[in-house]
């Protein structure tokens, strides 16, 4: 759940979406739900010609399985909180395994 | 009894919420459940603690980030579906579920190959097609309908069909033997489940 909350503070940010199939879109995040699947807006692709079943359109959901990397925009990133929030993730899963 | 701001009422329905919280437990990152017309109490948002600089961006309303809000906004819009082998599906979303599963009406398979800058189309008619096999979805332009980049030239379908073939054999090849590469080197390739099938 810490990506899907860590991908929301993302929301109206460029980012470019690398998938399994090698195609990179880059976009507006617009929306990202439970299973990190990807909303973006006002698209782009890196290859246009190797890939023209994407000229014609404007913005795409891509789901979540598909998806091999996000690149995210340094500045939007603060590492430190994501650091901190990750380990505190971590502790809780470990105080829950250690209660059931 | 905890902040009822914070229960979990104010998720999607049918969606189980985001994370269950017990009372007095710190909120782990941003949570959905805080969002523009309710502003958590002092103190309880780790990112107020512990940011320094600019206040935290109001967060959007947790409807807004599940699988059916996004769906919702391509219903019976004009898309191009992409599936996981490849196949381009244009047509309209007529209905869709939280899986993902979907059904286009009036659809048209496209066929590009791009070494040779050709495409052709074929009737399709209605598609369900299942979640699982979806790897995109594109709401088309209208504006830009059918718009294909020149030096894309639409070509009979059965000329298209063949060089097709013979791009997915040769394609089907080189992924072959970058699999066996890569199985080598103790690699398993990403679609390592895929390519048997």
């Amino acid at each position: 759940m810490l990506f899907f909350s860590f991908f929301k503070t993302l929301v109206n940010h460029e980012v470019t979406v690398e998938l399994k199939n090698d195609i990179s879109i880059r976009g507006t995040l617009k929306s990202v739900d439970q299973y990190l699947n990807i909303k973006l807006d006002d698209i782009s692709v890196v290859e246009e010609m190797k890939y023209p079943h994407l000229s014609s359109v404007k913005n795409v959901f891509i789901r979540g399985s598909v998806v091999r990397y996000v690149h995210l925009p340094a500045a939007a990133v603060d590492t430190p909180l994501l650091e901190d929030a990750t380990r505190r993730e971590a502790s809780q899963a470990v105080a829950k395994a250690k209660q059931g | 009894m905890a902040d009822p701001r914070l229960s979990s009422s104010n998720h999607a329905p049918g969606f189980p919420p985001a994370i269950r919280l017990e009372p007095g437990q710190l909120i782990p990152f941003d949570q959905p459940q805080q969002h523009m017309n309710h502003p958590p109490p002092p103190g309880m948002n780790p990112m107020m603690q512990m940011q320094q600089g600019p206040p935290p961006i109001p967060q959007l309303p947790p409807q807004m980030f599940t699988t059916a809000a996004q769906l919702l906004d391509l219903t019976d819009k004009k898309l191009m579906v992409v599936l996981r082998d490849g196949r381009k599906l244009i047509g309209v979303l007529r209905s869709w579920d939280q899986f993902g599963n979907l059904v286009m009406q009036d659809t048209v398979e496209r066929l590009f190959v791009p070494k040779e800058f050709l495409y052709a189309d074929i009737e399709r008619g209605l598609f369900l097609v299942r979640g699982e096999n979806v790897s995109l979805l594109g709401e088309i332009d209208l504006d830009k309908d059918d718009y294909i980049p020149p030096p894309y030239q639409l070509a009979p379908v059965d000329k298209v069909f063949a060089l097709k073939k013979a791009e997915d054999v040769e394609n089907k090849k080189s992924e072959k033997l970058k699999q066996k590469r890569l199985a080598k080197e103790g690699f398993e390739g990403e679609h390592a489940g895929e390519a048997i099938l």
